[in-house]
Order: structure tokens, then sequence, then C-alpha cells
């Protein structure tokens, strides 16, 4: 026998068998592939694509950069020592109008007044006053020459003709089927006017947003202000329309000698604050548009000036939530073990009607609703509750001494426990009911006492079981909520508590996002360690 | 055969009821001297396996006595017992190595380490399978595992070994191969032994004695020859081998031998076993090898019978040949293939008759 061919083994048509096969399989794998696809189309949109959105607003933060462009650019250079100079009072001036004019001054608030209270009320305070700026220079000019009374003065001398055509044509169309062209600025006036280019390409996008058009609204006062402040040192460009191009050049002579609006002294009159460097290290902090700040914030840190620091010691509660949300976890996951394995084993070894029974009692929580069981367990678990009064009854504890058993963590973990208690039996069942009694049954007839056939033969063989329900009762409590809400009170809740608050109440999504992330990277870090003790393919949940 | 006193093992008017409505096992009584090998065999359900777990401790009889070593032992936990076990399934321990397998009933009797390898290796030698000792069950074939399951139950040296159907799992050859490895170590090791099976041939070659179950009771316990040549009861002579019945009524009785007149009309001979009254219906059964239709061959004043031919079978080694007789159509004989054998014609008359003493008039 020394058949010894070297090369691939060929099929009967002369193909190399592995084509041959491949061939053969791939007919049925698209098969499989298209049976697949309804469920891997809606994991796809309704758990992956969720959990990428979450691990992105974790870090997401382009709030500040968006609102505040002018201003987040500059702020980098600042050394955040004081207060920040002019220029950057001027930037945020001219970002603030533009924000004030699309509301977008209170969701910068809510964002930053997670990083520091106060900003946000700071922020709607200055939204109210910032529209001032600028009021001097345009009635200054519009005394010296009417034209600049007129709706369209900023968007003739800003925009090319060929733009003023089209927005106004655009005005003309029908709302519902046009696209507004986009702004086009004369280059050489943008040359020498850059700030009031940038800042009337704002305000032009704002009065397309409210389907208006730009040259039909009244220009907002702070477009004379920059105007106003970029005249002096720019030479008026020639291929601006004739009567503008003169009104520029009067312009410049009127408002010789006369004094602008100081941005920072307008923000320091409508609040001391914006005096105070505290503010502006944190929009400067904020700034960028990927941030780690939400991180730091969920293990209790905060960015300091030279790097993250330990928030003060009285507002840390973030870890001593997340070991607790651990712990207590655990501790559910260790009760069901101790009373499901049991009952388990009941259900494995009673005869086919009498299990059947008892499998429905196991089920019965499934079929009422999980709010009707919580709150029978405050029925049950209040001082004045069923257990307490037959403790008090017995004569176990006394009537001034009645257990604390609801609204702190015993709470939570006996009403959890009961909960959780199915998802810890049924794998465990059937993974048992497929151990035949004859193992048992041997281990005795080879001499092992009922303790240790039990121990030595039919554990081992029910640990793919207990390592399917521990992990599926650790990941469910871990998660839960709506249990620790009701009965845990104020030392019994989860971190999935704080998430639900801060997704439904404080609108800090960012910071959930956070949380959320480290709790699945936790989770993930806990079933690697488990596969590496354990090992995963050592979970059954049946067969 | 041996009294109870001196027997091994002993069941004595055991009855059994799962639910307390069925008599599963009726009325049980058997004895083993040492080191027999001993075959319970019997229909489904006849209630070998409760017996086997009555002795094995995991049942408990409702009624009689179970002695083992002229003790009984209706109290002592089945650990106590200490009677080796195969299981149909084998039981092997899925997580243990065949070597732990093995060592375990030393385990938990608390022998010493280095004796326990000696004694696990020895088991294995004794069944060929030392080379697998850090196997797992799984990766044994069925062959293999039965091999393990022996020699976990011989291990521990237990004097009583009980199997239930430990080759039911597996194909003829293997059957074959096996059922002869364990004969030959339960006589080596002079254990005493008692089989459970379906298969007849299986009884037959490998006991000492062999029970046959029917119904909760045992219908004859006897050496297989005479199980095989003398039925006492009809269901005996049914169950084991092929065997042909025809039916009809006693009409004389001679000492050793009776005439009975079968319902076609015919006169036969037999030898009346479980008939005692001329008159009383009978079932008589003769073996097919036992017919003969060579007239040569029979007495002179043998009663015959008229047989039409209605099929013959080539089988190799053996022709079977399928008559109509007295009315049935299922009358079998078997000839065997010799040089001078006639070969019969489908269609052909021929008269067949057998030696009185080979027809055994049994219950109706
Ligand atoms: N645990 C039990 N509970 C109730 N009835 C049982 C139980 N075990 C067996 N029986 C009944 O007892 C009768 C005898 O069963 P047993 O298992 O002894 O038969 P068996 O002769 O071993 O059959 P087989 O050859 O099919 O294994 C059967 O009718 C069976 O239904
Ligand atoms: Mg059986």
């Amino acid at each position: 026998m020394s058949d010894t061919t070297t090369g691939p083994v060929l099929a009967a048509d002369g193909r190399p068998l592995k084509a041959s096969l491949n061939r053969a399989l791939r007919r049925q794998k698209l098969r499989a592939m298209m049976l697949i696809a309804p469920l891997l189309i809606f994991i796809l949109v309704s758990f992956v694509m969720p959990i990428a959105d979450m691990l992105f607003r974790s870090v997401e933060n382009q709030i500040v950069s968006d609102t505040l462009p002018r201003t987040t650019a500059l702020l980098p250079d600042w050394d955040g020592e004081g207060a920040p100079d002019d220029m950057i009072y001027e930037a945020l001036a001219r970002d603030l109008a533009v924000a004030v004019e699309a509301k977008a001054h209170t969701r910068l608030g809510s964002r930053l007044n997670y990083e520091r209270t106060g900003i946000s009320s700071l922020l709607r305070k200055t939204g109210r006053g910032v529209d001032e700026i600028g009021e001097t220079p345009q009635d200054v000019l519009e005394g010296v020459n009417d034209i600049w009374k007129d709706r369209d003065a900023f968007g003739r001398l800003i925009g090319t003709s060929e733009w003023v055509d089209a927005i106004n044509a655009w005005d003309g169309e029908d709302s519902s089927t046009r696209i507004a062209p986009e702004f086009n600025a004369n280059s050489s006036f943008a040359e020498q006017f850059p700030g009031t280019t940038s800042l009337y390409a704002s305000y032009v996008l704002q009065s397309v947003s409210e389907e208006d058009n730009p040259l039909g609204e009244k220009p907002w006062p702070i477009l004379f202000h920059v105007l106003a402040q970029e005249l002096p040192s720019a030479t008026p460009p020639s291929d601006v329309p004739e009567e503008l191009a003169l009104a520029l050049r009067e312009a410049a002579t009127a408002l010789d000698g006369v004094v602008l609006d100081d941005p920072r002294a307008v923000f320091l009159d409508i609040d001391d604050d914006w005096g105070d460097q505290g503010v502006w290290t944190t929009i400067q902090t904020y700034g960028p548009a990927y941030t780690n700040g939400y991180f730091l914030n969920s293990i209790d840190m905060q960015k300091g000036l030279d790097g993250p620091e330990w928030r003060p010691e009285n507002e840390q509660i973030y870890i001593v939530l997340f070991i607790r949300t651990m712990i207590m976890s655990l501790t559910i996951m260790g009760m069901c073990v101790l009373l499901g394995y049991p009952i388990a084993w009941l259900l494995a070894n009673l005869p086919d009607r009498k299990a059947n029974m008892l499998m429905i009692l196991v089920l019965l929580p499934f079929w009422t609703s999980l709010l009707v069981r919580t709150s029978a367990w405050k029925v049950l678990l209040q001082q004045q509750g069923v257990i307490n009064d037959v403790l008090v009854w017995i004569g176990i504890v006394a009537d001034d001494g009645r257990l604390q058993l609801i609204n702190n963590q015993t709470g939570t973990i006996i009403a959890m426990t009961h909960i959780l208690l199915p998802f810890m039996i049924l794998p465990l069942y059937s993974v048992m009911k497929t151990i035949p009694p004859s193992y048992l049954r041997a281990a005795k007839s080879l001499g092992a006492t009922n303790w240790t056939a039990f121990w030595r033969v039919y554990f081992p063989q029910s640990v793919p079981g207990i390592g399917a329900g521990c992990i599926l009762v650790f990941i469910l409590s871990i998660g839960y909520y709506i249990t620790p809400e009701l009965v845990g009170g104020t030392k019994g809740v989860f971190i999935s508590n704080r998430i639900a608050y801060h997704i439904s109440s404080s609108l800090n999504w960012g910071l959930a996002a956070a949380l959320g992330t480290i709790l699945l990277a936790v989770v993930m870090l806990l079933y690697w360690m488990y596969d590496k003790i354990v090992g995963i393919d050592n979970v059954k949940l049946g067969g | 055969m041996t009294d109870t006193q001196s027997a091994f093992v002993a069941f004595e008017r055991v009855q059994k009821s799962y639910d307390g409505e069925v008599l599963v096992v009726k009325d049980l009584n058997l004895s083993m001297p040492k080191g027999e090998f001993l075959t319970m065999l019997g229909p489904s359900g006849s209630g070998k396996t409760t017996c086997l777990m009555m002795l094995a401790g995991f049942e408990t009889a409702t009624h009689g006595d179970i002695l083992l070593d002229g003790v009984s032992i209706n109290n002592i936990p089945p650990h106590k017992r200490g009677i080796g076990m195969v299981f149909q399934n084998y039981a092997l321990f899925p997580h243990m190595s065949v070597a732990e397998n093995l060592s375990f009933p030393l385990e938990v009797r608390k022998i010493g380490k280095s004796e326990r390898e000696e004694k696990v290796m020895r088991a294995l030698g004794r069944v060929q399978m030392q080379d697998f000792a850090g196997r797992r069950p799984a990766q044994l074939s069925g062959g293999q595992q039965q091999r393990i399951a022996l020699a976990r139950a011989l291990v521990f040296e237990p004097e009583l070994v009980l199997m239930d159907e430990p080759l039911g799992a597996l194909d003829k050859q293997l059957r074959e191969t096996l059922q002869f490895e364990i004969t030959n170590l339960a006589h080596e090791l002079g254990i005493t032994t008692v089989y459970v099976t379906h298969d007849q041939t299986e009884a037959l070659t490998m006991s000492d004695r062999v029970a046959v179950f029917d119904d909760g009771r045992i219908q004859q316990l006897a050496p297989p020859d005479q199980l095989y040549e003398q039925p006492e009861n009809s269901f005996v002579a049914q169950f084991i081998g092929e065997n042909n019945t025809l039916e009809g009524v006693v009409q004389e009785i001679q000492g050793n031998t009776c005439i009975v007149k079968l319902d076609s009309g015919d006169i036969i001979d037999a030898v009346p076993v479980n008939v005692s009254t001329v008159g009383e219906r009978t079932r008589v059964s003769i073996r097919p090898e036992r017919v003969e239709f060579n007239r040569e061959r029979l007495h002179a004043d043998a009663h015959t019978l008229k047989a039409e031919v209605l099929e013959f079978i080539y089988m190799g080694d053996i022709f079977r040949t399928r008559l109509r007789v007295a009315g049935t159509d299922e009358f079998v004989i078997k000839t065997r293939n010799a040089p001078d054998q006639k070969r019969l014609k489908p269609g052909e008359m021929i008269e067949i008759g057998w030696l009185a003493e080979d027809c055994r008039a049994l219950d109706a």
C-alpha cells in the first residue's frame, strides 16, 4: 500500500475535489444566508446600530464646536490664566448672536451645565442681552445713508449678483419644492471683510432654515458691529454696486471716532461670571468635537488643569455604584443557584405529571406583570408588612425591632432573586434532563454513597447548566432597573438606575452612554474571564 | 439444583409492584450457586430489569426476601452491597477519563493510589484496553465503551456482577466476540453473574442456566440444552428457537407417550408433559429439525401426516421447507445440506413423522 499521490485530490470530473465541494456547497450556503437574512437585518437595526450609536455618543461632543465655532477656534490658544482677551469675547459675541437666533444657546447651556452648574442660566441670560451689540454703529450708518435701512443692503454688498438673483427667484418658488441656492460671497469683499462675510453667511443659513428670504429680513445689529470693526483697515472693493461702494466710503468717514460696543464690557455687564476663569476653562475643555469627559465623569473623575483628576469626595458616586451593582448581581446569582438547583433537580427527576405542575409554578412569575410582582414584594416586605408581622407574631423579632427588608439592598436582592430564578432553573433543568439516572445508579453500584455519587458524578455534569444560568442571571441583573427602582430605596439601586435617570430626567445622554459602555465592557471582561476559567463551550442550555 | 440455604443469591417469594395495582414480578423464587452464569431471558416488559434492580438495591421488593450469601439484603443500600453492574447504555461517566472511571470505585473504597493504579491497569488488561486509559468515553467506539464498562464493574472484585442487556446496542459480530469474552472472564474470575438479555442465542450460548421470564414469573429455569429440547410449557417452546405447534385433544396416555387427535382429525404421537387426563386440550410442539420425511428412518408403527410442500428456501447450511400440514400453512422443517439430502419442490406431496419423544404435548 504505497498510494502516495502528492497533488490535490481530484473529483471524478478531474477538477480538484475541494473546488467541486465548494461549488456543491455554495447553493446551500446561499440558501442558509437567505434564511437568516431577516434576523440578521433585524439584529443589525435593533441591536448593533443602537450599540454603535451608544459607543459613539459616549465620546461625541460636537455641540460646543458647532454652536461656538469662532470661539472654540480661538480658545485653544488661551493660556487659561484669568479671563481671556478681547478677541475671544468678540468671537463669542458673534457666535452667540447666531446661536440665539437659532435658539441653540439653550441646548449648549444644558450640555455645558453637566460640567459646570450655572452655565445654563448664564447662557440663557446672556442670550437675552447680547443683541444690543451693534446698535451704536447701526444708528450712525442709518443716519448717514438711508441705504443702510434697506433690508437687502448687506446681501447686495456681500453676495455675488448671481446669488442675489438666485435667492430672489428661490423666494418666488413653491415652498414645498424649492432648494435654497448656496450662498456665494463676492470674493474681493470677502478678502477685505472676512468677519463680516462669515457672519453674514451664518445669517443667510439661519434665514433660509426659517424659509425666509435673507434679503427680505432685517439684518442683525451685530453685522453693523463687525462691519464697523473691519472698515477702518480695509480698502473698499471696487466691484460692488455703485451706490453701496459709495455708502461704504461714507461710512468709513462717519464711523471715524465713534466708540464701538465692547463685547467684554457687554458680557460682564450682563453677568460677572463671564469674567470667571472657570467658565472659560469649561468651554475650553469641552471645545473639541470628541471628549473623554463623559468617561472621566463615569468613573468619578473630571478634567482638571493638568489632566484628569478625582472629583471631590462628596461628588463621587459612580464607582461605588458600579461595585455595588457587581456585588449585588453576584449575590443574586449565588442565591439563584442555591435556590434553583434543588428545584431544577426535582423538575428533572419527578414523574412527568408532577414535573409539569412544578414547571407551571416555576413559570408562573413570567405570566404576571413585573410591576405587580414587585409591588407584591413591597406589601410583603415593608415594616408593617406580612413577613414582619409573622416574625413579630412568632416572637423572633420585637415589635419595635421590625426588620428593614425593603428600600435597601436586602429588598433588591430578595425581589430580584425571585424575578430571575426562572432564568437559572430553566437552563439547569434542561441540562439535568439530559443526564440519565443510570449515572447515579452506576456510581452507587460502584460503591459511592449518595453524596459522593451526587458530588463526583452528577454535579460535574450539571456544571454547564449552572454556567449558562449564572451568565443569564448575572447579565440580566446587572442591567435591571425597574425592581431596584421600586424596592431598592437609595441604598439598593443599581448603575442602571443612574443610566435611566440620565436618559430620561437629566437628559445627559453622553454620560448615560459612557456608563452603559463601561457596563458593557465590564460584562464582556467577565465573560472573557469566565471563558478562560470555565470555558464557554462548557455552557449548555439543553441537550 | 441448589437449595436456598447454600445458595449464593436467592430470591424467596419476591413480589414487586410499582403502582400498587399491577404486580410486575409475581412470585419469584430463584437460587444461584456461587460462580454460576445465569441469564434472564424474556419478552419486553416481563420484569427482568426490575428483578435486577431489586438485586442491585435500586428498587425495593414489595414482598419477599432477597438473600446474598445467606443474608437478607432488603435493607442494605446499593452502595454497600458490593455488586458490580454493567448497564445497557454503559453509564460511563463522561467527564472522567477511562482510567478515572475505573479508579472511581477504588477511590470511594479508600484504596491507596499505587494499588489503585495497579488494579486499574490490570482490569484494563483483562479487556485489552490498556492503551485507552487516557481517553474520554466519548472518544471510544461502542464496543470499546462496553469493554470499559465491564472492566469498571469488575475492577473492585465483586463476587456478583449484574449485566442488563450489555450488548444490546452492538452489531452482531462484535456481540459474538464480546459474549465470548464476558463468559471467559466470568469463569476465569469465578464471578457469579446475572445476565439479562432479549436475545435467545446469547442466552443459550453464554449461560450455565437460563431463566425464561414471562408475565412476572419464571416460566422455566434450566440449562440451555434442556430448555431447548425439553420446554416445559408452550410459552417456552414458542419463545426459544423455532417451533411448530399443532393443536388437538389427548386421546390416550400410555406412560411416557400419548396419542393426540389433532383438530384436523389426524393422529400423532407425543410425550405428555403438561397433560394428565384424556380429553384434555393440548398444544404439541415439534422442533423443525426433528421432523422426518424419509419413511425409512421412522418407526414402523409411527403415526405419519400428509403434507404438501409450499415453499423451499435454500439457506446455505440448511434447507428450510414450509409445508401445509393438518390445516396449518406455517409448518416448517429444516434439513441439513448434505450431499444426499433431497431438495423438495413446491407442490410435492410427502409424508412426515417424528420420534414420539421429540414431540411434546404441552398446555393448551
Ligand atoms: N419505574 C417504574 N415505574 C412504573 N412501572 C415500571 C417502572 N419500571 C418498569 N415498570 C413496568 O414494569 C414492567 C417490567 O419492566 P422491566 O423494565 O422490568 O421489563 P424488562 O423485562 O426489563 O423489559 P425490557 O426487556 O424491555 O427491558 C413493565 O411493564 C414496565 O412498564
Ligand atoms: Mg429491561
